[in-house]
């Protein structure tokens, strides 16, 4: 039953090639309330363009549906969807000016004259492009077309807005500038959105909830707390930050949570649910998680293999006696002092932030 | 299903999507399969007798030899010729590369068969070399063919293949010096192996316009029979349509495999990518004996170029080629009095055949490029298959389609047109493909997304954005209308004359210097019309439209 103001049920995209199918987008079953921005967040070829060229109806879907506002649209052309893009390479038309593209997709709907002028001025107002309406995008700066592009696409004021990498072609700076431009004016006008992007830290910030996904299926969709806190599976908590991941077992259960065997050492963490005294489960454990204390005092003893320095943190990968791997993350390092290669160390884990995973098949 | 779906949702372009079907089935498939069929029938009944002789009758195998030996030359020569113009232009630092470039442009512009005429004026039995140096040589047939051929047709190499060398990479062959080879060696392992697709490509493009002349041909070939003169003599001379119609079968399978391997092998194997960033124009300097070597052989080639246009003009001032060359007026006179009706009814076929050409071209450029429907692969073929149909195989496919209802044109100015839309548009097709390949789609997506329409979006947005195409496809289709003839000659009448068949008439009459005046004026209808469609419309549509690029 279709659900929610844009609704995408069991979409599939397979690619066929000369020599070999390619799955795009695979069985994909997403639900974007009104209001609500959602974004696809997954490493290059995990299908989340394919995915928003399918809601904009730009490629056909090889089985699937699309319903938007409980109608389904899977079959209707781009031009007849209440939906409108901001591309990547923004798509803004050369040979006409600011104000001319801005009120391209109005004079196609026929407006009176005056209500497209009234219309274009308030929207490049509100992105803050008074003033520029007469100059060919040519000559505007990358984050000037890019407010171009939003100002085209809200101006319609479409039910669903669809994102493509958006921000991909700016300077780091001016990246968080416009995600937070982005996200002030989608909340404010209340704009049903489905960004996509590959940057986590973007996805987080922007976003009410974040569909992670990887070859072309959806590994875990939630709120930017919810997927960091306690992912879905390994993929997601690699994806989404750093994490290591640690063999344990559990060895018991009770009110406080679960009991498990880590590094040689027990201790008591939350209990994602599932688990039975016994069972095999890998910790996953946040570099920022954990303490770097005297030898001997903590949970476990480490020698430090590479140390690595950035300024505002030191990062430290350590081969614990137990042997496996560890990578930790120090706050302002210059307070604790830089420790170097060959340097001993005890660890110590925050219990909270422990999440445990069923080891991969 | 799904996409047969989806067009239902979108009228506009379903209907686009038909009409050009219904187009490209009439004007290209219908007349080729009417060839097909009218070779395979004898007296009404069933009976391919001359593909069953093929092999045994001289008269039928001959001209296939003759014509495969004539493009196989000239194709070799051609290409040859093309690379060294190329390579003197793009690669060296010789003096004149300007000059070089118009010299080995000019006889696309004008009809291949003012070589011919040329070749004859100068050498034929009444040439002036021939009567000054007493010689009793024949130009006609094998020597004459591949003369005229290769300096008409080998711009089409020159001009391949100096796109391909430009755009390789001068770092590639700087990193091969670098590295310690010699300037001979770079050449041999580098540049050429580089070149190679499009070396292909040339020989291939051009072997296919040698083989489908027309023109050349019936001017000079003489005794040496080749294939589209002897099936257009098999129909307006023996009245034998199904013999003509065998040879233009015939003439087919060896344009049609050339076409295949150009498009579909060749193509692919291309080392060239065009990036998009202009490659810094490297100018090696060549050594003083290289130079003198390009220099000699390229002037030798463009003087003999020179002289014959220079010839056709002389010659278009005398009373009688060979017989009174005194100086006169009188040749131009006729033209622009007897002769204006030639004029006039090209020119209005031409100006009625361009526009509509251009438009087509530009129209199935874009559904092929930017949409998505059923048959897309198949309109992208049957538009560019008249590349390969011989214009022979065309014309007389026209005179069997469109002679009887329900599609009865014969005798109109229509059928000329179409001849020219149809035979023609691939160029503006090509033209406008390669141009919408460079524009980023999302600027398209952009438009249907906001709401825009198939045809609003093709005219606010992609039309502008490909203008240049349009006019040069537009222009090529005129220019072809004032040029060709092997096509066209099948489905002219009395009401409805070209001037090029008029030049031909004269060269019947064995009255040069009036079929010389003929071609200068052709020469300057082209030269005008280029002039005029680049310039003034080319501006116009850049003022309306490209004011912000």
């Amino acid at each position: 039953m279709p659900t929610g103001e844009l609704f995408l049920d069991g979409l599939t995209k397979v690619f066929r090639g000369r020599r070999e199918e390619v799955v795009a987008v695979d069985r994909l079953s997403l639900t974007v309330e009104k209001g609500e921005l959602v974004t696809l967040l997954g490493p290059s070829g995990c299908g989340k363009t394919t995915t928003l060229r399918l809601v904009g109806g730009f490629e056909d879907p090889t089985s699937g549906d699309v319903y938007l506002g409980g109608q389904r649209i899977t079959h209707l052309p781009p031009q007849r969807r209440d939906t409108a893009t901001v591309f990547q390479s923004y798509g803004l038309f050369p040979h006409m000016s600011v104000y001319e593209n801005v009120a391209f997709g109005l004079k196609v709907r026929r407006l009176p004259r005056g209500e497209i002028k009234k219309r274009v001025k308030e929207a490049l107002e509100l992105v803050g492009l008074s003033g520029l309406e007469h100059r060919p995008p040519g000559q505007l700066s990358g984050g000037q077309q890019q407010r171009v592009a939003l100002c085209r696409a809200l101006v319609t004021e479409p039910r669903v807005l669809l994102f493509d990498e958006p921000l991909s072609n700016l300077d780091a700076k001016l990246r968080v500038e416009t995600r937070e431009q982005i996200r002030r004016i989608q909340k404010d006008l209340g704009i049903t959105s489905l960004y996509v992007t590959h940057d986590q830290a973007e996805a987080m910030s922007i976003s009410d909830r974040v569909a992670v996904m990887n070859a072309g299926r959806l590994q875990q969709l939630g709120t930017p707390y919810e997927i960091y806190a306690h992912p879905a599976n390994q993929f997601v908590a690699d994806f989404i930050g750093r994490a290591n991941f640690l063999p344990a077992q559990v060895v018991g259960a009770d009110e406080a949570g679960l009991s498990i065997r880590l590094a040689g050492k027990e201790m008591v963490v939350p209990d994602p649910g599932g688990f039975q005294p016994g069972d095999p489960v890998v910790a996953v454990v946040r570099p920022e998680a954990v303490d770097l204390v005297p030898p001997g005092s903590g949970d476990v003893d480490g020698v430090i293999v590479f140390p690595h320095y950035t300024g505002s943190r030191a990062t430290y990968r350590l081969r614990l006696t137990t042997g496996d791997l560890l990578e930790v993350e120090v706050l302002s390092p210059q307070e604790k002092g830089f420790l170097g290669e060959g340097d001993r160390v005890g660890v110590s884990f925050h219990r909270k932030s422990i999440h445990l995973l069923p080891p991969d098949a | 299903m799904r996409s047969l779906r989806k067009l239902s949702h979108d009228p506009a372009l379903a209907i686009t999507v038909a009409v050009i079907f219904a187009l490209l089935g009439l004007f290209i498939v219908y007349p080729l399969v009417r060839v097909f069929v009218t070779s395979l029938f004898y007296r009404g009944e069933f009976n391919p007798k001359y593909f069953i002789q093929f092999l045994h009758r001289t008269y039928l195998f001959r001209p296939l030899l003759n014509s495969l030996t004539v493009g196989a030359l000239v194709a070799g020569i051609g290409t040859t010729i093309g690379f060294l113009f190329a390579y003197a232009v793009t690669r060296t630092d010789i003096p004149g590369k300007p000059l070089f470039r118009v010299i080995a442009t000019f006889p696309v512009i004008s009809p291949p068969f003012l070589l011919a005429l040329a070749a004859i004026l100068l050498l034929g039995n009444h040439g002036l070399i021939t009567e000054y140096f007493k010689l009793r040589w024949d130009i006609y047939g094998l020597p004459g063919l591949v003369l005229t051929e290769t300096l008409a047709y080998f711009p089409l190499a020159f001009m391949a293949l100096e796109g391909v060398l430009a755009s390789i990479d001068p770092a590639l062959e700087e990193s091969a010096l670098d590295l310690g080879a010699s300037k001979v060696r770079t050449f041999f392992r580098v540049t050429l192996p580089l070149a190679i697709p499009g070396i292909a490509s040339a020989l291939l493009l051009v072997f296919i316009r040698s083989l489908e002349d027309f023109g050349n041909p019936i001017v000079i070939q003489g005794k040496f029979q080749v294939l589209t003169v002897q099936a257009f003599l098999a129909i307006t001379g023996m009245y034998n349509l199904p013999l003509g119609a065998t040879l233009a079968i015939v003439l087919l399978v060896p344009t049609l495999v050339a076409f295949l391997l150009q498009r579909y092998w060749v193509g692919r194997r291309s080392f060239v990518t065009v990036t998009g960033r202009p490659s810094g124009a490297a100018l090696r300097r060549t050594s003083p004996l290289g130079k003198t070597l390009l220099l000699g052989a390229l002037g030798l080639i463009s003087g003999v170029i020179l002289l014959f246009y220079g010839l056709v003009v002389y010659g278009s001032f005398t009373r009688l080629w060979g017989v009174d060359n005194s100086f006169t007026l009188e040749n131009y006179r006729y033209v622009f009095s007897t002769g204006a009706e030639y004029l006039l009814d090209t020119l209005k076929i031409a100006g009625v055949a361009a526009p509509i050409g251009g438009v087509l071209a530009v129209v199935i450029a874009y559904l092929v490029v930017r949409k998505k429907f059923p048959g897309r692969g198949a309109m992208d073929f049957l538009s560019m298959l008249s590349f390969a149909v011989p214009g022979t195989l065309v014309g007389l496919g026209y005179v069997l389609a469109f002679n009887q209802p329900p599609f009865r044109l014969t005798g109109t100015a229509a059928i000329i047109a179409l001849v020219f839309i149809f035979r023609r548009m691939p160029v503006g097709i090509r033209d406008a493909v390669a141009m919408l390949q460079q524009i980023d789609p999302a600027i398209d997506e952009a438009a249907t997304d906001l709401g825009g329409g198939l045809w609003r979006t093709f005219r606010r947005i992609a039309l502008p954005l490909i203008a240049p195409a349009f006019i040069s496809g537009m222009t090529y289709i005129f220019v072809r209308c004032v040029t060709a003839i092997s096509a066209v000659i099948f489905v002219v009448s009395a009401q409805w004359q070209l001037i090029t068949v008029a030049l031909l008439h004269e060269v019947d009459n064995a009255d040069l210097s009036q079929a010389a005046a003929y071609g200068v004026v052709i020469i300057l209808v082209v030269l005008i019309a280029i002039l005029l469609l680049d310039q003034v419309l080319g501006k116009l549509l850049l003022r309306r439209y490209g004011a912000h690029r």
